[in-house]
Parts: C-alpha cells; structure tokens; sequence
C-alpha cells in the first residue's frame, strides 16, 4: 500500500505539466526577445474554444482536435507577431506590458460575445474518464495521460533545442542576439517561427486543460498568473527551468489546496516571491 | 513654459518649472462644476477623485522612477481596511481615520520598499505582482477581521468635522475627496519640481549613472515608494470613508490594472496625466457598463492598443505634441 501523499505528489504532477504546456512557449519567447506577452494565454483559451467548437458542432472526437488547436492558436498569434507585437521590440517593458494587457482584454470580451459567460462542456471520450487503481492509490487515466504529454513534450523540445540546427540558432539568438544576427542568424525568422510554436503549445495546453480547470472567458488572466510565476521562477528561456518550476507550482498548488485549503492561493504566491527574492533570474535563469 | 525667461540658475529653473499655468487654474475651478452643473452624479465626481488620487500614487512611482507596478492596489486595500477598521474599533471620526490609513499604508510601503529597490524589469513586475495577489489571499484567509468575501461590516463614519453627513447624495463625499485631492495634489506638485523629483526623473532614465552624481537610487526609490504608498492609502481610506463600505475588491489585480490603465491614457510622468486618465476611464465605464458590463473591456482593451499605437505618451502627450506643432508654426 502506498501513502496517499503520493496520490497528491501525482495530481501535482500532472496539474504542473498542464502548466508548463501553457508557460513554456512564453519563457523562451521572453528569452528570446524580452518581450513580456501578457496575451499569451489568449491564445491558449483560443485553442481550448477551438477544441469545443470542434467537438460540440462538428462533432469531431477530442483528440482530432488537440493537433487544430495548436495549429489554429499558433497561426493567430503569427497574425499578431507580423501586425502589432514586432513594432514594439525595442520599446520599454511597460509599453509591451500595456498592448498585451490590451488583447488579453479584448480577447476576454470577444470570447464571452461568441460562447457567452458559462463554463463550456466537454465530452471526454469513455477510456480517458475512468481511473485505475496502483497499489491502493487512484490514478486517474486523463491525469496519466496529461503526464505522458507533458514528459514527451519536453523531451521533444529539449531535443529540438540541442540537437537541432534550428535549437543552435535558438540558443544563439538567446544568450546574444547581436552577435547570433552578425553569425547570420535570421533572429526575426528564428523568434517567428519559436513564437508559433510556443503560442501552438499554449493552444494545445488551453485545449487539454478544459477536463482539469474548465473553459470560460477569464481564463485568459486566470492563467496568467500561473504562466507568470511559472516563468520567471524557472527562469527566462529555459525549457528545464519551466519544468522543473510549472512542477513546483502544481505540486505546491494541489498539496496546499488538499492540506490547507483555507490558505487559498496563498501559498504559491509565497513560494513565488521566495524564490525571487532569493534568485531574481529565476532557479535556472542566466540573467 | 515661456521661451522668453531662460533660466539662468538651478533655482531659476526649479522655480520656472513650479509657476502656475492658466490652464491648470482653469482645470482646479472645472473640477467645481459637478457642484452646480451636475448634481446627479456627486458620487460618480467623488469616485473619480479617489480614482485620480490613487492614479496620482502610481504617476509618482511609474512616471518618474520607473517602477513598473501591478500590485499598486495593496497600499490602496490597506487604506481601505485600516480606514474601515478604525472607524468599526476606535472611532469614526473621518480626518483622524485618514492620518491612521495613510501613516498604515505608509509604514508597508517603507517596509516592502526594501524589496522593491533591490530588482528592476520582469522580476521587479512579477515581485510586485507577488506582494499584492499575496496581500488579497491574506485577507480573504483572515476573515475574522476582514469579513473575507462578505466585505467589511459595521464601518460607521462621524459626519466631517462634526458638521457634514456623509450623504445619499455625495455632496459631502464629493467636496471632501476634491480637498484630499487638491491637497494632495499641491504636495506631488511641490515633490516634483523639487531636486529630488529631478533625481528621481534620472533615475527613471538610468538607474546606474545616478549615483555616480550623488543621488544614490536605491535610497531615492525607497523614499518615493514609502510616499506612493502613503498615498494610494489616502485613496483607500477616502474610498472607505465616503461609501462605508470595504470589500476585497479594493485588493484586487483588477484594481492595480485599472489604475494602471487610468495613467497611461492620460499620460504617465505627467502630473495631470493620472487624473485625466481617471476622469476619462470613470466616465467612460459609467457610460458603457449602463449598456453592457461585459463589453467594457473590449473597448478598454481596444483603447490600450490605441495608446500604446499610436500615442506613446497617453492623451496629454498627445496633446502637447499637436500643441507644439500649432506654435511652431
């Protein structure tokens, strides 16, 4: 028989994974071009409504939706990048904190005129509702499957990134953007096409979060928060540190929910102001 | 600022930038119109007096040091419930209840200044950020004193100065957040144009090569936050006083994002520019919540891209460019 602290140590686990598909795209954009995206999780509530809309009009199982999602949610935010986000690069942070906040609300307001308010169901296919039982612990089949997601993506990223051509030029553009562009790295196309692919995660995160946390129009700054702490705890551009943090704050978050749940919120705020002050760069940050 | 009189001196010039323009007299004597002109909407003029009051907090520390807030609201709460708690506890005579709210949020801003000199950028945003959403659970945790999400009970103000209720009306509340205001108001004035609004305007545009002429940043942020703080508490506890009510909301992220939206429309780094914005925002959300509440952001949302777009230094920057081109000519 294991102890049940294990069953929470899991839940966290698998609620951290959720967290880092949905932070992950904007620590390396961040990295990459200092450009502080409030709207990132716009575009992760754009491919949760695009996963609903699939399943309950077109009537498309949920998983033919996930790889739409990504691909939707990264399109849109190449949209953005190309029109608005690139004219701010060299502006101050809080120029790029203000149009950002400016979409996020936007994208609030647009989604409650198409879904309206309320929360939005979805249908899970019978197989990943069950659960399964490991030793006198419960493990539930979606959460397993979250883990596995969140394991193979990282694994897929931090291969791309360090055996890749493209993952060289990436690492190059982050730790010195001047001297990658005078290599002859195409920064503009390298953060563009890394912008994608982080907004197509954020996309793809937004629609595997629907079963765990639900989808209405705020969860564009709901999450906020959580990507924010999740970022600058793990550190600027650094997948390993987004992981190693989106874990702490999910295992932190269920375990104070299930232990002390008069605390709230409370205690990831703690752990996030804690490990700032004692590491400004975040736990694996350079800078 | 007239061309004609170049200042000569340091003081010269300290002294020329502290003249009164007609303008700002006009805009002080347009605040007294709601008076007369609009009765109806006294506690609308009075929200947007607590409103521009807390902008004018955050001018002092986003405009002229540089310190990007999203937490600005604690100091703000803090006001509130000290505000609502004195008058519930001790009593609720309205001036004594303001000095305890101010000195209060006053004292947590001196505290967490030393925090907050010590980092710049995302860590210092996320820091701030941290602080305050930290500040909101802790209040909605102690509910024993707080009343959590039910809100304050029993805050019961004395009429000001032992003559004036505080009314359905607003007149009251209206014409003593105005004075807060103006007061308030005269001393940033007096703050700014004084050597060390000058120090603090270096330290906005770099942070390292201050000390080397003698104004140590750190020590320079830490004496301007402690006074922003003291300040966004002033706004608290008039918000508490004139409505006598406290509710979690005046902790909350929204709160800090709004007063943050309110500068930067106006035009942060400016003295009016806080309270231009809040006026605008104020009305503007008085007028469109009557028609749909949840297409109001939208239109702020909408606003902000506009802003950033199209007028860097928020509308009195705009202003004073299309002014400075006029007379150019």
């Amino acid at each position: 028989m294991l102890p049940p602290v294990l069953g929470v140590l899991f839940d966290g686990i698998a609620y951290g994974m959720l967290l880092f598909l949905l932070s992950v795209g904007l620590s390396v954009t961040l990295g990459l071009m200092n450009f502080v995206n409030l709207a990132h999780c716009a575009f992760a509530m754009l491919g949760g409504y695009v996963t609903v809309t699939l399943m309950n009009v077109l009537h498309w199982p949920f998983f033919a939706t996930l790889p739409l999602a990504f691909l939707i949610a990264a399109a849109a935010s190449v949209a953005f990048e190309r029109t608005l986000y690139r004219r701010l690069y060299r502006a101050s942070d809080l120029d790029q904190v203000l149009l950002t906040i400016g979409i996020a609300f936007v994208s609030v307001a647009v989604a409650a005129w198409f879904f309206g308010t309320t929360q939005q169901p979805v249908d899970m296919p019978a197989y990943m509702r069950g659960s399964f039982n490991v030793l006198g612990l419960n493990i539930a089949a979606y959460r397993l499957f979250l883990v596995g997601v969140g394991v193979a993506v990282t694994v897929a990223l931090i291969g791309a990134l360090e055996y890749t051509r493209f993952g060289a030029q990436v690492r190059a553009a982050v730790d010195n953007q001047r001297m990658a562009s005078g290599l002859g790295i195409n920064v503009d196309l390298t953060f563009a096409i890394t912008f994608a692919l982080g907004s197509g995660l954020a996309g793809l995160g937004g629609a595997l979060a629907i079963e765990i946390v639900g989808l209405d129009p705020n969860f564009a700054f709901t999450y906020l928060v959580y990507v924010l702490i999740i970022v600058s705890v793990g550190g600027l551009g650094s997948i390993a540190g987004s992981f190693a943090a989106a874990c702490l704050i999910g295992i932190s978050d269920i375990a104070g929910k299930y232990y002390v749940p008069e605390l709230g919120a409370f205690l990831i705020y703690l752990v996030m102001v804690v490990v700032l002050m004692w590491r400004p760069a975040g736990l694996f940050g350079k800078r | 600022m007239p061309a004609s009189a170049a200042p000569s001196t340091p003081q010269q010039y300290l002294q020329s930038l502290s003249r009164w323009h007609p303008i700002e007299i006009a805009f002080w004597l347009a605040t007294l119109t709601p008076f007369l002109l609009f009765p109806t909407y006294l506690s609308l003029a009075s929200q947007i007096a607590v409103a521009a009051l807390f902008a004018l907090s955050l001018d002092l520390i986003l405009g002229y040091a540089g310190i990007v807030s999203l937490g600005h609201a604690a100091f703000f709460g803090i006001g509130a419930y000290t505000a609502g708690l004195f008058s519930k506890f001790v009593w609720g005579e309205p001036l004594s209840g303001l000095l305890v709210a101010t000195a209060m949020a006053a004292l947590v801003g001196y505290a967490s200044s030393f925090i907050v000199a010590r980092f710049r950028h995302l860590t210092l945003i996320m820091i701030t950020l941290g602080l305050g959403l930290l500040l909101a659970e802790a209040a909605n945790s102690a509910g024993w004193l707080t009343g959590g999400s039910d809100g304050l009970q029993g805050v019961d103000i004395w009429p000001l100065l032992g003559l004036f209720k505080f009314d359905l009306y607003g007149t009251t509340a209206y014409a003593y957040s105005l004075s807060v205001l103006f007061v308030v108001f005269l001393m940033a004035r007096r703050l700014i144009n004084s050597p060390f609004g000058l120090a603090l305007r270096g330290i906005r545009e770099n942070w390292v090569r201050m000390p080397a002429i003698g104004a140590d940043s750190r020590s320079h942020i830490r004496k301007v936050y402690t006074i922003s703080a003291g300040v966004a508490g002033i706004a608290g506890a008039v918000i508490a006083q004139t409505t006598s009510t406290v509710s979690l909301e005046a902790l909350s992220f929204e709160r800090s994002a709004d007063v943050l939206v309110m500068l930067v429309l106006g035009g942060a780094g400016r003295l009016y520019g806080g309270l231009v914005g809040a006026a605008i925002f104020m009305i503007a959300r008085d007028q469109f919540s009557g028609i749909a509440p949840q297409f109001w952001y939208f239109w702020i949302g909408i606003l902000l891209i506009a802003v950033v777009m199209l007028l860097p230094n928020g509308i009195l920057g705009g202003l004073s460019k299309i002014l400075a081109r006029w007379r150019g000519r």
